[in-house]
C-alpha cells in the first residue's frame, strides 16, 4: 500500500510521456497532410489530429484501448468471440501453445533435474551443456523447427509448443537441480537414521524442499514460454495468434493492431505469472514455508 | 546398416567412457572430458543416424555437411556476423546496459522513484518485449539501428532491476561506517556501494548477453537489409538450405558462449575479492 502512490505516479508519468511522444512522432504526418490540403493547423487541432490518425507512428493509448475493446468486448457482445477478427481468438491460440509448451518443458525439466541429482554421470555430462545452452540464442532456430516439423507433417499447435518447451525447460532444470540439492547434510543424515528408503527421501525431503526454487523458476519459464509461442508464430506466415497479429500488422503498417496485440501479450504474461505467484503462495502456505 | 552400427558402437563407447571417468576422483581433467565426450558422442550418433536412416538433408543435415557448409560460406557468415552481432547486438547492448546503469544510480538517489519505478521495472522485465520489434523496425528503418533499438529495450529492464538491487546490497553498518568517516555521497557511492553492487551488476550483464543476441536476431525477422543472421536464417529456411541455417546457428552458439564467457571472465577479474569468486 505504501508503494501505491509512487507506482501510480510512475504509471501516470508513462501515460503523459506516451501522449507527448504520440504528438511528437505523428506531427510531421499531420503537418504534411495539412500542407497538402492548404490549411494551417492550430496547436489544438494538431494535437487532436496526432491522437486520432488511422496509421500513426505511435498510436495514443486511447486508440489502442478502443482497438482492444473493438476486437474483444464488442466481439463478445456480438457473440463472435472466436471469430478470426477477434483478439480473444488469437490470444487463445497463443495461450494454448504457451501452456502446452510450458507443461511439457516443466515436466521434461523436472525429470532431467532428478536424473542429474541422482546420477553422477548425467550430472557431469549433461549439466555443463544445459548451462552452455543458456548462452545460445535459441530463439534463432524457431523458424527452422516450424518448417522442419511442417515438412514431417506435424503442424498447428505442436511446433510452437516445442519452441516454448525448449525455452521453458532450462530455467526449470537449473532451479530444480538447485532445489533438490538444497537439503543439507544434517537433514539427509536424519533421513538415514530413520532408515528412509531412497523413494521416501525423495518424496518427503528433497521434493518438498525444492518447492520455493521450483516456483521461482516456473515464473521465468512461463514468461519465456510465452515469448517462444509468439516468436514461433512468426514464420508460419501470419495465420493466427498474437505473433501473427504482430507480423501482419507490420506488413500492412497497422500500428494500432501491433500495439493492441502487444498490450494483449503483456496482459497475458502478467496474468500467467500472477497465477503462478498465487499457486506458489497457496502451496507454500499449506506446506508451512511461507515467509 | 553399417552407419547404424557405428552409431550404436560410438554410443556404447561414449557411455562406458563417461561412466568410467565419472567414477574416477574428480579433477580438472574429468570435469572437462566428461561433457566433451558426451557432446562428441551426440554428434557421432547424429551423423550416424542421418546417414544410416537416410534422413533427407532438407529435414536434418549431417554434422559433417554443416561443417563443410560452414567452411565454404565463411564470407557470408562473417558479413552476417558483423551486421547482426557487432552493429546490432553489441552497440545496443552497450547503449542499453550503460543507460540502465546510469538511470539505476539516479533511481537509487530518490527513494520515491525507487518505490515507484522498481515494481514497474520488475513487471516490464517479465513481459514479452520481443514484440516491440516490429514497432521499432518501423520507427528506425530496416538497417542495424532498429536492431540496436530492440536490443536496448530488451536489455534495459533486467539490467536496471539488477543494478538497483545491487546498490542496496550494502548493510546499515557499512554505510554508518562511511558516515563516521564523513564521506560524501559520491565517496560512499564510488568506494563502498558500487563495488558492493558489482556481483549484481555482472549478474545483469550476464543475463542480458543472451537477450541482446536474441533481440538482434528476432528483430531481423521483421525486415532487414539482405544480410544479417536472422535474415539469413529466415530466408534459408524458406529455400530449404538447412545446412546454411545450421551453420548460422553454430555461429550464434559460438558468439553467445564467447560473449557470456567474456563477461564472466571480466567479472572474475573485477570481483576477485567477492566470496562467490574465491572458493
Amino acid at each position: 500500500m505504501r508503494n501505491l502512490f509512487p507506482i501510480l505516479t510512475v504509471v501516470a508519468a508513462i501515460f503523459v510521456i506516451w501522449y507527448g511522444a504520440a504528438v511528437a512522432l505523428n506531427a510531421p504526418w499531420a503537418k504534411d497532410q495539412a500542407k497538402r490540403a492548404g490549411v494551417e493547423l492550430t496547436f489544438s487541432e494538431l494535437v487532436a489530429d496526432t491522437w486520432s490518425q488511422k496509421k500513426p507512428k505511435l498510436p495514443a493509448p486511447h486508440q489502442v484501448t478502443a482497438e482492444i475493446w473493438k476486437t474483444t468486448g464488442e466481439m463478445v457482445a456480438k457473440g463472435r468471440a472466436f471469430s478470426k477478427r477477434s483478439l480473444i481468438y488469437h490470444s487463445w491460440i497463443t495461450l494454448s501453445a504457451t501452456m502446452l509448451g510450458f507443461v511439457m518443458g516443466t515436466g521434461f525439466g523436472i525429470l532431467l533435474a532428478i536424473g542429474i541429482v541422482y546420477n553422477r554421470v548425467m550430472d557431469m555430462s549433461v549439466m555443463p551443456w544445459v548451462i552452455a545452452s543458456q548462452t545460445i540464442p535459441i530463439l534463432a532456430i524457431a523458424p527452422m523447427i516450424i518448417v522442419v516439423l511442417n515438412a514431417v507433417g506435424i503442424s498447428g499447435l505442436l511446433p510452437k509448443a516445442m519452441i516454448s518447451m525448449y525455452l521453458s525447460f532450462f530455467p526449470v532444470v537449473v532451479g530444480m537441480v538447485k532445489g533438490l540439492r538444497s537439503p543439507d547434510q544434517m537433514q539427509l543424515d536424519q533421513m538415514r537414521t530413520w532408515n528412509a528408503t531412497a523413494g521416501q527421501q525423495f518424496w518427503r525431503l528433497r521434493l518438498p524442499s525444492s518447492m520455493p526454487f521450483l516456483f521461482a523458476s516456473l515464473k521465468v519459464a512461463m514468461a519465456a514460454s510465452l515469448v517462444g509461442a509468439i516468436v514461433g508464430e512468426l514464420p508460419t506466415g501470419a495465420v493466427a495468434g498474437l505473433g501473427a497479429r504482430l507480423l501482419a500488422g507490420s506488413y500492412y503498417g497497422q500500428t494500432i493492431q501491433i500495439w493492441s496485440a502487444l498490450i494483449m501479450a503483456a496482459a497475458l504474461a502478467a496474468c500467467l505469472v500472477a497465477m503462478i505467484g498465487m499457486i506458489q503462495r497457496m502451496t507454500l502456505k499449506r506446506m508451512g514455508m511461507a515467509q | 546398416m553399417m552407419w547404424i552400427a557405428i552409431g550404436v558402437i560410438s554410443w556404447l563407447i561414449g557411455w562406458r567412457a563417461n561412466v568410467w571417468l565419472a567414477a574416477q576422483p574428480t579433477s580438472r581433467f574429468t570435469t572437462l572430458m566428461v561433457p566433451v565426450i558426451f557432446g562428441l558422442t551426440l554428434v557421432m550418433i547424429w551423423e550416424a543416424a542421418v546417414r544410416g536412416f537416410e534422413i533427407s538433408p532438407v529435414l536434418l543435415p549431417a554434422p559433417s555437411v554443416i561443417a563443410v557448409t560452414f567452411v565454404q560460406s565463411l564470407d557470408i557468415l562473417w558479413q552476417d556476423f558483423v551486421q547482426t552481432v557487432i552493429k546490432g547486438a553489441l552497440s545496443g547492448y552497450i547503449l542499453g546496459c550503460g543507460s540502465a546503469f546510469l538511470i539505476a544510480i539516479v533511481i537509487d538517489r530518490f527513494p520515491f522513484l525507487q518505490r515507484g519505478l522498481l515494481p514497474v521495472g520488475n513487471f516490464v522485465a517479465a513481459l514479452p518485449i520481443v514484440g516491440m520489434a516490429p514497432i521499432l523496425v518501423m520507427w528506425f528503418g530496416f538497417d542495424w539501428q532498429s536492431k540496436a533499438a530492440v536490443v536496448v529495450v530488451m536489455v534495459f529492464f533486467p539490467m536496471l532491476v539488477n543494478t538497483v538491487e545491487g546498490l542496496q546490497a550494502t548493510d546499515k553498518m557499512q554505510r554508518d561506517l562511511m558516515r563516521t568517516y564523513a564521506s560524501s555521497y559520491m565517496q560512499t557511492l564510488l568506494k563502498l556501494r558500487l563495488p558492493a553492487a558489482m556481483p549484481f551488476i555482472f549478474n545483469g550483464l550476464k543475463i542480458t548477453t543472451t537477450l541482446a543476441l536474441i533481440g538482434a536476431i528476432v528483430a531481423e525477422f521483421f525486415g532487414s537489409p539482405i544480410k544479417g543472421m536472422g535474415f539469413r536464417i529466415s530466408t534459408s529456411v524458406g529455400q530449404l538450405a538447412l545446412d546454411l541455417v545450421w551453420a548460422e546457428i553454430v555461429v550464434a552458439a559460438i558468439v553467445g558462449s564467447a560473449f557470456y564467457g567474456g563477461v564472466a571472465k571480466l567479472e572474475k577479474a573485477l570481483t576477485f575479492w567477492h566470496p562467490s569468486q574465491r572458493g
